[in-house]
Protein backbone atom coordinates (compact mmCIF):
# COMPACT_ATOMS: atom_id res chain seq x y z
CA UNK A 1 0.00 0.00 0.00
CA UNK A 2 2.92 2.71 0.87
CA UNK A 3 4.17 2.03 -2.66
CA UNK A 4 0.68 2.49 -3.92
CA UNK A 5 0.29 5.60 -2.47
CA UNK A 6 3.84 7.09 -3.60
CA UNK A 7 2.91 6.34 -6.96
CA UNK A 8 -0.63 7.61 -6.14
CA UNK A 9 1.63 11.17 -5.16
CA UNK A 10 3.70 10.94 -8.62
CA UNK A 11 0.90 10.78 -10.62
CA UNK A 12 -1.20 13.28 -9.20
CA UNK A 13 2.20 15.71 -9.24
CA UNK A 14 1.95 14.78 -13.03
CA UNK A 15 -1.75 15.46 -13.49
CA UNK A 16 -1.65 18.73 -11.72
CA UNK A 17 0.06 20.16 -15.22
CA UNK A 18 -3.35 19.92 -16.55
CA UNK A 19 -2.88 18.56 -20.47
CA UNK A 20 -6.38 18.39 -21.28
CA UNK A 21 -8.40 22.13 -20.40
CA UNK A 22 -5.25 24.52 -20.73
CA UNK A 23 -7.40 26.53 -23.18
CA UNK A 24 -10.75 25.01 -22.96
CA UNK A 25 -13.22 27.87 -21.96
CA UNK A 26 -16.32 26.00 -20.84
CA UNK A 27 -18.46 26.03 -18.22
CA UNK A 28 -19.55 23.42 -15.76
CA UNK A 29 -22.54 24.60 -14.23
CA UNK A 30 -22.72 27.53 -15.95
CA UNK A 31 -20.29 29.56 -13.94
CA UNK A 32 -17.47 27.20 -13.29
CA UNK A 33 -14.31 27.28 -15.58
CA UNK A 34 -13.25 23.58 -16.26
CA UNK A 35 -9.92 24.51 -16.13
CA UNK A 36 -10.48 25.48 -12.57
CA UNK A 37 -13.08 22.79 -12.06
CA UNK A 38 -10.49 20.36 -12.76
CA UNK A 39 -7.90 22.00 -10.23
CA UNK A 40 -10.24 21.86 -7.30
CA UNK A 41 -10.88 17.68 -8.53
CA UNK A 42 -7.08 18.26 -8.21
CA UNK A 43 -7.48 19.65 -4.20
CA UNK A 44 -10.18 16.99 -3.47
CA UNK A 45 -8.10 14.04 -5.03
CA UNK A 46 -5.42 15.28 -2.48
CA UNK A 47 -6.61 15.24 0.52
CA UNK A 48 -8.34 11.35 -0.25
CA UNK A 49 -4.64 10.44 -1.09
CA UNK A 50 -3.07 12.29 2.23
CA UNK A 51 -6.12 10.57 3.98
CA UNK A 52 -5.23 6.66 2.80
CA UNK A 53 -1.58 8.12 3.53
CA UNK A 54 -2.43 8.57 7.48
CA UNK A 55 -4.36 5.33 7.28
CA UNK A 56 -1.36 3.19 5.29
CA UNK A 57 2.10 4.82 5.83
CA UNK A 58 1.61 6.73 9.09
CA UNK A 59 5.01 6.20 10.35
CA UNK A 60 5.48 4.81 13.74
CA UNK A 61 6.08 7.42 16.35
CA UNK A 62 6.18 6.30 20.15
CA UNK A 63 7.51 9.74 21.52
CA UNK A 64 4.59 10.96 23.96
CA UNK A 65 6.04 12.35 27.21
CA UNK A 66 9.26 14.69 26.37
CA UNK A 67 10.58 14.47 30.22
CA UNK A 68 11.56 10.61 29.29
CA UNK A 69 13.19 11.71 25.73
CA UNK A 70 15.15 14.32 26.25
CA UNK A 71 19.01 13.81 25.54
CA UNK A 72 21.60 15.66 26.92
CA UNK A 73 24.65 16.29 25.27
CA UNK A 74 23.29 18.45 22.40
CA UNK A 75 25.02 22.01 20.68
CA UNK B 1 -17.51 54.96 9.97
CA UNK B 2 -19.57 52.00 10.33
CA UNK B 3 -16.99 49.58 8.88
CA UNK B 4 -14.31 51.15 10.77
CA UNK B 5 -15.88 51.06 14.46
CA UNK B 6 -16.94 47.23 13.11
CA UNK B 7 -13.18 46.59 12.14
CA UNK B 8 -12.26 48.75 15.77
CA UNK B 9 -14.44 46.23 17.51
CA UNK B 10 -12.62 43.07 15.99
CA UNK B 11 -9.46 44.44 17.16
CA UNK B 12 -10.44 45.04 20.41
CA UNK B 13 -11.74 41.36 20.41
CA UNK B 14 -8.52 40.09 19.50
CA UNK B 15 -6.52 41.83 22.29
CA UNK B 16 -8.72 40.35 24.85
CA UNK B 17 -8.73 36.79 23.56
CA UNK B 18 -4.49 37.39 24.04
CA UNK B 19 -4.93 38.89 27.37
CA UNK B 20 -7.28 35.93 28.72
CA UNK B 21 -5.07 33.25 26.95
CA UNK B 22 -1.86 35.11 28.93
CA UNK B 23 -3.90 34.09 32.14
CA UNK B 24 -2.37 30.30 31.36
CA UNK B 25 1.04 31.51 30.08
CA UNK B 26 3.21 30.11 32.59
CA UNK B 27 6.02 31.72 32.57
CA UNK B 28 8.60 30.21 30.92
CA UNK B 29 10.39 30.36 27.67
CA UNK B 30 9.10 26.79 26.73
CA UNK B 31 5.40 27.78 27.51
CA UNK B 32 5.91 31.58 26.11
CA UNK B 33 7.52 29.26 22.57
CA UNK B 34 5.63 26.23 22.15
CA UNK B 35 2.85 26.50 24.66
CA UNK B 36 4.66 23.48 26.56
CA UNK B 37 3.86 21.10 23.78
CA UNK B 38 -0.28 21.05 24.45
CA UNK B 39 -1.60 21.44 21.15
CA UNK B 40 -4.07 19.19 19.73
CA UNK B 41 -5.49 17.98 15.96
CA UNK B 42 -7.74 21.04 15.74
CA UNK B 43 -5.73 23.75 16.87
CA UNK B 44 -2.79 22.39 15.04
CA UNK B 45 -4.80 22.07 11.90
CA UNK B 46 -6.03 25.90 11.92
CA UNK B 47 -2.79 27.47 13.69
CA UNK B 48 -0.91 25.96 10.56
CA UNK B 49 -3.82 26.37 8.30
CA UNK B 50 -4.02 30.20 9.53
CA UNK B 51 -0.42 30.70 9.87
CA UNK B 52 0.21 29.58 6.05
CA UNK B 53 -2.75 31.38 4.81
CA UNK B 54 -1.72 34.99 4.68
CA UNK B 55 -2.58 38.46 2.78
CA UNK B 56 -1.19 36.36 0.15
CA UNK B 57 -3.94 33.74 -0.15
CA UNK B 58 -6.66 36.35 0.33
CA UNK B 59 -5.70 39.96 -1.34
CA UNK B 60 -2.50 38.31 -2.98
CA UNK B 61 -4.82 36.22 -5.17
CA UNK B 62 -7.43 37.86 -5.90
CA UNK B 63 -5.53 40.44 -7.30
CA UNK B 64 -3.45 38.30 -9.18
CA UNK B 65 -6.67 36.42 -10.28
CA UNK B 66 -7.73 39.68 -11.49
CA UNK B 67 -4.61 40.11 -13.80
CA UNK B 68 -3.71 36.27 -14.88
CA UNK B 69 -7.45 34.68 -14.63
CA UNK B 70 -8.11 31.00 -13.32
CA UNK B 71 -4.45 29.87 -13.84
CA UNK B 72 -3.88 31.39 -10.69
CA UNK B 73 -5.66 28.38 -8.73
CA UNK B 74 -3.72 25.47 -10.72
CA UNK B 75 -0.15 27.38 -9.85
CA UNK B 76 -0.94 28.14 -5.93
CA UNK B 77 -3.71 26.48 -4.77
CA UNK B 78 -3.74 22.95 -5.57
CA UNK B 79 -0.42 22.36 -5.66
CA UNK B 80 0.12 23.56 -2.13
CA UNK B 81 -2.57 21.26 -1.42
CA UNK B 82 -0.50 18.30 -1.90
CA UNK B 83 3.19 19.72 -1.35
CA UNK B 84 2.03 21.32 2.00
CA UNK B 85 0.51 18.27 3.33
CA UNK B 86 3.66 16.39 1.62
CA UNK B 87 5.57 18.44 4.01
CA UNK B 88 3.98 17.83 7.02
CA UNK B 89 3.75 14.32 6.50
CA UNK B 90 7.97 14.08 5.41
CA UNK B 91 9.30 16.92 7.54
CA UNK B 92 6.95 17.75 10.33
CA UNK B 93 6.30 14.81 11.98
CA UNK B 94 10.42 13.75 11.61
CA UNK B 95 11.20 16.88 12.96
CA UNK B 96 8.61 16.99 15.39
CA UNK B 97 9.88 13.41 16.95
CA UNK B 98 13.37 15.16 16.85
CA UNK B 99 12.15 18.47 18.52
CA UNK B 100 10.46 15.59 21.26
CA UNK B 101 13.88 14.13 21.40
CA UNK B 102 16.29 16.55 21.80
CA UNK B 103 14.33 19.97 23.20
CA UNK B 104 14.48 21.88 20.41
CA UNK B 105 12.68 25.44 20.34
CA UNK B 106 13.81 26.80 16.80
CA UNK B 107 14.66 25.73 13.73
CA UNK B 108 18.11 26.58 14.14
CA UNK B 109 18.98 24.66 16.83
CA UNK B 110 17.82 21.84 15.08
CA UNK B 111 20.39 22.19 11.80
CA UNK B 112 23.20 23.26 14.83
CA UNK B 113 22.65 20.03 16.37
CA UNK B 114 22.01 18.00 13.21
CA UNK B 115 25.06 18.94 11.51
CA UNK B 116 27.21 18.84 14.76
CA UNK B 117 28.08 22.72 14.22
CA UNK B 118 28.03 25.67 16.30
CA UNK B 119 28.01 28.41 13.57
CA UNK B 120 25.60 27.32 11.43
CA UNK B 121 23.34 29.65 12.99
CA UNK B 122 25.09 32.46 12.20
CA UNK B 123 24.82 31.84 8.67
CA UNK B 124 21.10 30.93 8.39
CA UNK B 125 19.79 33.35 11.40
CA UNK B 126 20.24 36.30 8.98
CA UNK B 127 19.05 34.72 5.95
CA UNK B 128 15.71 33.74 7.29
CA UNK B 129 14.75 36.60 9.17
CA UNK B 130 15.81 38.35 6.03
CA UNK B 131 13.27 35.92 4.10
CA UNK B 132 10.70 36.73 6.89
CA UNK B 133 11.04 40.30 6.39
CA UNK B 134 9.46 40.62 3.00
CA UNK B 135 6.98 37.88 4.48
CA UNK B 136 5.79 40.40 7.23
CA UNK B 137 5.78 43.45 4.41
CA UNK B 138 3.36 41.01 2.95
CA UNK B 139 1.14 41.33 5.85
CA UNK B 140 1.28 45.11 6.58
CA UNK B 141 1.19 46.09 3.24
CA UNK B 142 -2.43 44.10 2.48
CA UNK B 143 -3.54 45.56 5.83
CA UNK B 144 -3.28 49.23 5.32
CA UNK B 145 -4.75 48.63 1.60
CA UNK B 146 -7.31 47.16 2.60
CA UNK B 147 -8.31 49.09 5.63
CA UNK B 148 -7.63 52.46 2.85
CA UNK B 149 -9.87 51.17 0.61
CA UNK B 150 -13.36 50.33 2.60
CA UNK B 151 -12.88 53.04 4.70
CA UNK B 152 -12.57 55.69 1.55
CA UNK B 153 -14.52 58.66 1.31
CA UNK B 154 -15.37 58.04 4.67
CA UNK B 155 -13.43 60.84 6.13
CA UNK B 156 -12.73 63.02 3.18
CA UNK B 157 -11.85 65.93 5.09
CA UNK B 158 -9.52 64.77 7.90
CA UNK B 159 -7.96 62.02 5.48
CA UNK B 160 -8.29 64.21 1.76
CA UNK B 161 -5.37 62.52 0.37
CA UNK B 162 -5.98 59.35 0.83
CA UNK B 163 -9.23 59.87 -0.92
CA UNK B 164 -11.07 59.87 2.67
CA UNK B 165 -9.75 56.69 3.73
CA UNK B 166 -7.69 56.12 6.53
CA UNK B 167 -4.24 56.22 4.63
CA UNK B 168 -2.48 52.72 4.31
CA UNK B 169 0.66 53.93 6.94
CA UNK B 170 -1.96 54.49 10.09
CA UNK B 171 -3.79 51.45 9.60
CA UNK B 172 -0.72 48.99 8.87
CA UNK B 173 1.04 50.80 12.56
CA UNK B 174 -2.56 49.54 14.41
CA UNK B 175 -2.20 46.45 12.87
CA UNK B 176 1.12 45.74 13.80
CA UNK B 177 0.71 47.15 17.42
CA UNK B 178 -2.44 45.35 18.02
CA UNK B 179 -0.72 41.56 16.89
CA UNK B 180 2.27 42.80 18.61
CA UNK B 181 0.10 43.28 21.91
CA UNK B 182 -1.60 39.55 21.79
CA UNK B 183 1.46 37.99 20.46
CA UNK B 184 3.46 39.66 23.97
CA UNK B 185 0.73 38.59 26.33
CA UNK B 186 -0.36 35.50 24.72
CA UNK B 187 2.89 33.85 23.45
CA UNK B 188 2.78 30.76 21.49
CA UNK B 189 -0.74 29.84 23.66
CA UNK B 190 -2.70 33.11 22.94
CA UNK B 191 -1.26 32.50 18.99
CA UNK B 192 -2.50 29.34 18.70
CA UNK B 193 -5.74 30.47 20.18
CA UNK B 194 -6.05 33.53 18.52
CA UNK B 195 -5.55 32.00 14.89
CA UNK B 196 -7.92 29.48 15.84
CA UNK B 197 -9.98 31.82 15.95
CA UNK B 198 -8.94 33.94 13.23
CA UNK B 199 -8.88 31.09 10.75
CA UNK B 200 -12.68 30.25 11.64
CA UNK B 201 -13.90 33.78 11.16
CA UNK B 202 -11.48 34.50 7.93
CA UNK B 203 -13.35 31.06 6.43
CA UNK B 204 -16.82 32.10 7.06
CA UNK B 205 -16.53 35.73 6.37
CA UNK B 206 -14.73 34.39 3.22
CA UNK B 207 -17.81 32.79 2.15
CA UNK B 208 -20.05 35.36 3.10
CA UNK B 209 -17.89 37.77 0.69
CA UNK B 210 -18.28 35.47 -1.97
CA UNK B 211 -22.05 35.09 -1.80
CA UNK B 212 -22.53 39.04 -1.46
CA UNK B 213 -20.20 39.50 -3.84
CA UNK B 214 -21.91 37.10 -6.55
CA UNK B 215 -25.08 38.64 -5.59
CA UNK B 216 -24.07 42.32 -6.40
CA UNK B 217 -22.68 41.43 -9.37
CA UNK B 218 -25.37 38.94 -10.85
CA UNK B 219 -28.14 41.16 -9.62
CA UNK B 220 -30.54 37.57 -10.49
CA UNK B 221 -32.41 35.87 -7.93
CA UNK B 222 -30.58 32.98 -6.95
CA UNK B 223 -27.00 32.49 -6.33
CA UNK B 224 -26.17 30.10 -8.90
CA UNK B 225 -28.05 32.23 -11.79
CA UNK B 226 -26.10 35.63 -9.86
CA UNK B 227 -22.34 33.01 -10.55
CA UNK B 228 -23.42 32.24 -13.80
CA UNK B 229 -24.10 36.02 -14.93
CA UNK B 230 -21.25 36.93 -13.23
CA UNK B 231 -19.05 34.66 -15.19
CA UNK B 232 -20.89 35.23 -18.38
CA UNK B 233 -19.93 39.59 -18.49
CA UNK B 234 -16.08 37.87 -18.06
CA UNK B 235 -16.66 35.94 -21.39
CA UNK B 236 -18.09 38.48 -23.26
CA UNK B 237 -15.83 40.92 -22.08
CA UNK B 238 -12.28 38.86 -20.83
CA UNK B 239 -12.59 35.09 -22.76
CA UNK B 240 -9.13 34.66 -21.59
CA UNK B 241 -9.28 35.06 -18.04
CA UNK B 242 -11.51 31.78 -17.99
CA UNK B 243 -8.77 29.77 -19.26
CA UNK B 244 -4.90 29.45 -19.08
CA UNK B 245 -4.09 30.77 -22.08
CA UNK B 246 -1.00 32.99 -22.09
CA UNK B 247 0.50 31.16 -19.00
CA UNK B 248 3.50 29.03 -19.84
CA UNK B 249 3.12 25.62 -19.52
CA UNK B 250 6.27 25.54 -18.12
CA UNK B 251 6.30 28.08 -15.54
CA UNK B 252 3.35 26.76 -14.48
CA UNK B 253 5.27 23.66 -13.60
CA UNK B 254 7.91 25.26 -11.79
CA UNK B 255 5.70 26.67 -9.89
CA UNK B 256 5.41 23.39 -8.36
CA UNK B 257 8.32 24.33 -6.35
CA UNK B 258 7.09 26.99 -4.47
CA UNK B 259 5.04 25.74 -1.80
CA UNK B 260 8.34 23.59 -0.55
CA UNK B 261 8.95 26.59 0.86
CA UNK B 262 6.55 25.29 3.90
CA UNK B 263 8.87 22.97 4.75
CA UNK B 264 11.78 25.26 5.98
CA UNK B 265 9.56 28.60 7.22
CA UNK B 266 10.29 28.87 10.47
CA UNK B 267 6.74 29.94 12.01
CA UNK B 268 5.67 26.54 10.46
CA UNK B 269 8.65 24.41 12.18
CA UNK B 270 7.60 26.31 15.33
CA UNK B 271 4.16 25.29 15.07
CA UNK B 272 4.89 21.69 14.31
CA UNK B 273 6.69 21.36 17.77
CA UNK B 274 4.22 22.97 19.47
CA UNK B 275 1.96 19.55 18.78
CA UNK B 276 0.85 16.96 21.99
CA UNK B 277 1.86 14.41 20.29
CA UNK B 278 2.26 12.79 16.22
CA UNK B 279 -1.33 11.69 16.26
CA UNK B 280 -1.84 15.33 16.09
CA UNK B 281 -0.79 16.28 12.82
CA UNK B 282 -3.31 13.56 10.76
CA UNK B 283 -6.09 16.36 10.33
CA UNK B 284 -4.02 18.53 9.24
CA UNK B 285 -2.35 16.21 6.67
CA UNK B 286 -5.92 15.28 5.08
CA UNK B 287 -7.89 18.24 5.81
CA UNK B 288 -5.09 21.08 4.43
CA UNK B 289 -5.70 20.52 1.11
CA UNK B 290 -9.49 21.04 1.43
CA UNK B 291 -9.43 24.29 3.53
CA UNK B 292 -6.99 25.71 1.07
CA UNK B 293 -9.57 24.97 -1.03
CA UNK B 294 -12.24 26.53 0.53
CA UNK B 295 -10.20 29.64 0.79
CA UNK B 296 -8.63 29.75 -2.61
CA UNK B 297 -11.46 28.79 -4.86
CA UNK B 298 -13.68 31.68 -4.14
CA UNK B 299 -10.54 34.54 -4.05
CA UNK B 300 -9.76 33.60 -7.79
CA UNK B 301 -13.54 33.86 -8.82
CA UNK B 302 -13.87 36.99 -7.24
CA UNK B 303 -10.63 37.99 -8.96
CA UNK B 304 -11.34 37.33 -12.33
CA UNK B 305 -15.53 38.09 -12.09
CA UNK B 306 -13.82 42.02 -11.05
CA UNK B 307 -12.30 41.84 -14.63
CA UNK B 308 -15.88 42.60 -16.09
CA UNK B 309 -18.33 43.54 -13.36
CA UNK B 310 -19.87 46.94 -13.43
CA UNK B 311 -22.24 48.63 -11.77
CA UNK B 312 -24.53 51.11 -13.13
CA UNK B 313 -22.36 50.43 -16.14
CA UNK B 314 -19.71 51.45 -14.96
CA UNK B 315 -16.35 49.03 -13.89
CA UNK B 316 -16.70 48.47 -9.95
CA UNK B 317 -12.68 47.51 -10.63
CA UNK B 318 -10.97 49.40 -12.93
CA UNK B 319 -7.98 48.26 -14.78
CA UNK B 320 -5.46 50.84 -13.78
CA UNK B 321 -6.47 49.62 -9.31
CA UNK B 322 -3.29 49.86 -7.37
CA UNK B 323 -1.86 46.50 -6.40
CA UNK B 324 -3.63 44.75 -3.43
CA UNK B 325 -6.82 46.83 -4.01
CA UNK B 326 -9.06 44.58 -5.67
CA UNK B 327 -10.67 43.10 -3.29
CA UNK B 328 -11.20 46.18 -0.16
CA UNK B 329 -12.46 47.77 -3.80
CA UNK B 330 -15.06 45.39 -4.69
CA UNK B 331 -15.93 44.56 -1.39
CA UNK B 332 -16.46 48.30 -0.84
CA UNK B 333 -18.56 48.62 -3.80
CA UNK B 334 -21.35 45.70 -3.01
CA UNK B 335 -21.70 45.09 0.27
CA UNK B 336 -22.94 47.96 2.87
CA UNK B 337 -21.35 49.36 5.80
CA UNK B 338 -22.32 46.44 8.23
CA UNK B 339 -21.22 43.65 6.26
CA UNK B 340 -17.86 45.37 4.32
CA UNK B 341 -16.97 45.61 7.94
CA UNK B 342 -17.31 42.36 8.54
CA UNK B 343 -15.85 41.27 5.84
CA UNK B 344 -12.48 43.57 6.39
CA UNK B 345 -12.34 42.01 9.70
CA UNK B 346 -11.94 38.60 7.88
CA UNK B 347 -9.01 39.42 5.85
CA UNK B 348 -7.55 41.40 8.73
CA UNK B 349 -7.96 38.17 10.19
CA UNK B 350 -6.16 36.15 7.33
CA UNK B 351 -3.18 38.67 7.49
CA UNK B 352 -3.19 38.49 11.78
CA UNK B 353 -3.13 34.96 11.59
CA UNK B 354 0.10 34.80 9.95
CA UNK B 355 2.10 38.29 11.48
CA UNK B 356 1.61 36.93 14.86
CA UNK B 357 3.20 33.21 14.31
CA UNK B 358 5.91 34.83 12.50
CA UNK B 359 6.42 37.50 15.07
CA UNK B 360 6.71 35.06 17.91
CA UNK B 361 8.98 32.99 15.41
CA UNK B 362 11.50 35.88 14.71
CA UNK B 363 11.71 36.52 18.77
CA UNK B 364 12.66 32.97 19.65
CA UNK B 365 15.08 32.48 17.08
CA UNK B 366 16.71 35.60 18.13
CA UNK B 367 16.77 34.59 21.95
CA UNK B 368 17.88 31.07 22.11
CA UNK B 369 20.17 30.98 18.46
CA UNK B 370 21.85 34.52 18.82
CA UNK B 371 21.63 35.59 22.70
CA UNK B 372 21.44 32.00 24.89
CA UNK B 373 23.52 29.99 22.16
CA UNK B 374 25.99 32.59 22.16
CA UNK B 375 26.30 34.26 25.58
CA UNK B 376 24.88 31.69 27.72
CA UNK B 377 21.98 30.44 29.37
CA UNK B 378 22.84 30.69 32.98
CA UNK B 379 23.21 34.37 32.45
CA UNK B 380 19.88 35.12 31.88
CA UNK B 381 16.72 34.40 33.77
CA UNK B 382 13.31 32.97 32.38
CA UNK B 383 11.45 36.49 32.44
CA UNK B 384 15.04 37.86 31.19
CA UNK B 385 14.63 35.52 27.66
CA UNK B 386 11.08 36.31 27.17
CA UNK B 387 11.77 40.19 27.22
CA UNK B 388 15.16 39.82 24.76
CA UNK B 389 12.58 37.86 22.30
CA UNK B 390 9.97 41.11 22.84
CA UNK B 391 12.38 43.72 22.19
CA UNK B 392 13.83 41.62 19.00
CA UNK B 393 10.46 41.58 17.75
CA UNK B 394 9.58 45.21 18.06
CA UNK B 395 12.69 45.87 16.26
CA UNK B 396 11.72 43.41 12.75
CA UNK B 397 8.42 45.10 12.90
CA UNK B 398 9.36 48.40 13.41
CA UNK B 399 12.11 47.96 10.52
CA UNK B 400 9.27 45.94 8.26
CA UNK B 401 7.01 48.82 8.88
CA UNK B 402 9.32 51.58 7.88
CA UNK B 403 9.85 49.25 4.40
CA UNK B 404 6.20 49.36 4.14
CA UNK B 405 6.22 52.81 4.02
CA UNK B 406 8.02 53.11 0.50
CA UNK B 407 6.34 52.26 -2.97
CA UNK B 408 3.97 49.38 -2.32
CA UNK B 409 4.74 46.15 -4.55
CA UNK B 410 2.28 43.84 -5.14
CA UNK B 411 1.47 41.38 -2.65
CA UNK B 412 1.86 38.02 -4.53
CA UNK B 413 5.38 38.93 -6.21
CA UNK B 414 6.96 39.91 -2.72
CA UNK B 415 5.03 36.21 -1.67
CA UNK B 416 6.60 34.36 -4.75
CA UNK B 417 10.35 36.15 -4.16
CA UNK B 418 10.16 34.99 -0.22
CA UNK B 419 8.64 31.73 -0.57
CA UNK B 420 11.15 31.23 -3.53
CA UNK B 421 14.19 31.70 -1.12
CA UNK B 422 12.81 29.66 1.90
CA UNK B 423 12.20 26.80 -1.41
CA UNK B 424 16.30 26.78 -2.01
CA UNK B 425 16.87 26.02 1.67
CA UNK B 426 14.43 22.89 1.50
CA UNK B 427 16.86 20.85 0.25
CA UNK B 428 18.93 21.28 3.81
CA UNK B 429 15.90 20.31 5.09
CA UNK B 430 15.60 17.31 3.55
CA UNK B 431 19.09 16.20 3.51
CA UNK B 432 19.17 16.38 7.17
CA UNK B 433 16.31 14.23 7.73
CA UNK B 434 17.29 11.55 4.92
CA UNK B 435 20.88 11.45 3.83
CA UNK B 436 23.49 10.48 6.17
CA UNK B 437 25.95 11.51 4.22
CA UNK B 438 25.45 15.61 4.20
CA UNK B 439 28.46 17.20 5.66
CA UNK B 440 28.68 20.52 7.69
CA UNK B 441 30.99 22.13 4.54
CA UNK B 442 27.91 20.51 1.80
CA UNK B 443 25.42 22.46 3.53
CA UNK B 444 27.40 25.48 4.25
CA UNK B 445 27.66 25.45 0.18
CA UNK B 446 23.88 24.81 0.03
CA UNK B 447 22.70 27.82 1.95
CA UNK B 448 24.95 30.21 0.55
CA UNK B 449 24.48 28.94 -2.79
CA UNK B 450 20.78 29.86 -2.48
CA UNK B 451 21.76 33.62 -1.42
CA UNK B 452 24.23 34.52 -4.12
CA UNK B 453 21.20 33.27 -6.64
CA UNK B 454 18.15 34.31 -4.96
CA UNK B 455 20.29 37.79 -4.35
CA UNK B 456 21.22 37.45 -8.39
CA UNK B 457 17.77 37.00 -9.58
CA UNK B 458 15.74 39.24 -7.20
CA UNK B 459 18.10 41.77 -8.51
CA UNK B 460 17.37 41.05 -12.38
CA UNK B 461 13.76 41.16 -11.26
CA UNK B 462 14.29 44.92 -10.30
CA UNK B 463 14.22 43.92 -6.38
CA UNK B 464 10.85 42.80 -7.47
CA UNK B 465 9.50 45.53 -9.55
CA UNK B 466 9.02 43.36 -12.52
CA UNK B 467 5.86 41.69 -11.81
CA UNK B 468 6.20 38.57 -14.88
CA UNK B 469 9.80 38.04 -14.47
CA UNK B 470 11.30 34.57 -15.43
CA UNK B 471 14.25 32.97 -16.32
CA UNK B 472 13.95 32.10 -20.04
CA UNK B 473 16.01 29.52 -21.69
CA UNK B 474 16.79 28.18 -25.11
CA UNK B 475 16.66 24.07 -25.42
CA UNK B 476 15.92 22.40 -28.55
CA UNK B 477 15.26 25.24 -30.76
CA UNK B 478 11.91 26.21 -27.63
CA UNK B 479 12.55 29.00 -25.22
CA UNK B 480 11.17 28.30 -22.23
CA UNK B 481 10.35 30.16 -19.19
CA UNK B 482 10.48 28.93 -15.75
CA UNK B 483 10.30 30.75 -12.09
CA UNK B 484 13.84 31.39 -10.66
CA UNK B 485 12.72 28.94 -8.02
CA UNK B 486 13.42 26.07 -10.23
CA UNK B 487 17.19 27.42 -10.77
CA UNK B 488 17.69 28.65 -7.42
CA UNK B 489 16.66 24.99 -6.03
CA UNK B 490 18.86 23.26 -8.53
CA UNK B 491 22.17 25.57 -7.28
CA UNK B 492 21.30 24.80 -3.66
CA UNK B 493 20.71 20.96 -4.41
CA UNK B 494 23.85 20.90 -6.58
CA UNK B 495 26.15 22.36 -4.35
CA UNK B 496 24.62 20.48 -1.33
CA UNK B 497 25.09 17.39 -3.22
CA UNK B 498 28.63 17.99 -4.55
CA UNK B 499 30.29 19.53 -1.80
CA UNK B 500 29.10 16.60 0.72
CA UNK B 501 30.40 14.37 -1.39
CA UNK B 502 34.26 15.66 -1.85
CA UNK B 503 34.73 16.58 1.69
CA UNK B 504 35.05 13.57 4.69
CA UNK B 505 32.05 11.70 5.69
CA UNK B 506 30.54 13.44 9.41
CA UNK B 507 30.47 11.44 12.14
CA UNK B 508 28.81 7.71 11.61
CA UNK B 509 27.96 7.69 15.84
CA UNK B 510 26.52 11.17 15.86
CA UNK B 511 24.92 11.04 12.72
CA UNK B 512 22.60 7.80 14.21
CA UNK B 513 21.20 10.47 16.40
CA UNK B 514 18.99 11.61 13.96
CA UNK B 515 17.56 8.50 11.70
CA UNK B 516 15.21 5.88 12.55
CA UNK B 517 17.41 3.42 14.14
CA UNK B 518 17.91 5.51 17.04
CA UNK B 519 14.78 7.64 17.05
CA UNK B 520 12.54 5.49 19.33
Amino acid sequence: MKYAIWIGLALLLILHQDFWFWNDGSLLMGFLPVGMAYQIGISIAAAVLWWLATRYCWPDVDIHDRADVVEEGRL
Amino acid sequence: MIALGIIGGYLALLLALGLFSSRLFRGTREDYMLASHSIGPYLLLMSLFGTTMTAFALVGSTGEAFRQGIGVYGMLASSSGIVHSLCFFLIGIKLWTLGRKYGYTTQIEFFRDRLGNRNIGLLLFPIIVGLVIPYLLIGVLASGSVINGVTRGAFPEVFAETGGGVPPWLASLVICCVVLIYVFFGGMRGTAWANTFQTSVFMILGIVTFVVIANGIGGQGSLLANMQSATAKVADLHPDKLTQEGISQFKFATYLLIPLSVGMFPHVFQHWLTARSAESFKLPVVAHPLFIMIVWAPCILVGVWATSATLDGVLIVPPNTPPNQELATIVKALAGDVLGGLLTAGILAAIMSSLDSQFLCIGSIFTNDIVLHHWGKERFSEKQMVLMARLFVVAVVAVTYCLSLFEPRSVFAMGIWCFSGYTGLFPLAFACLYWRRLTVAGAYASVIAMAASWIWFFTQSQFGMNRGYSVDVQLFGQELHMMPVLPITVIATVCLIAVSLVTSPPDEAHVRRFFSDAQS
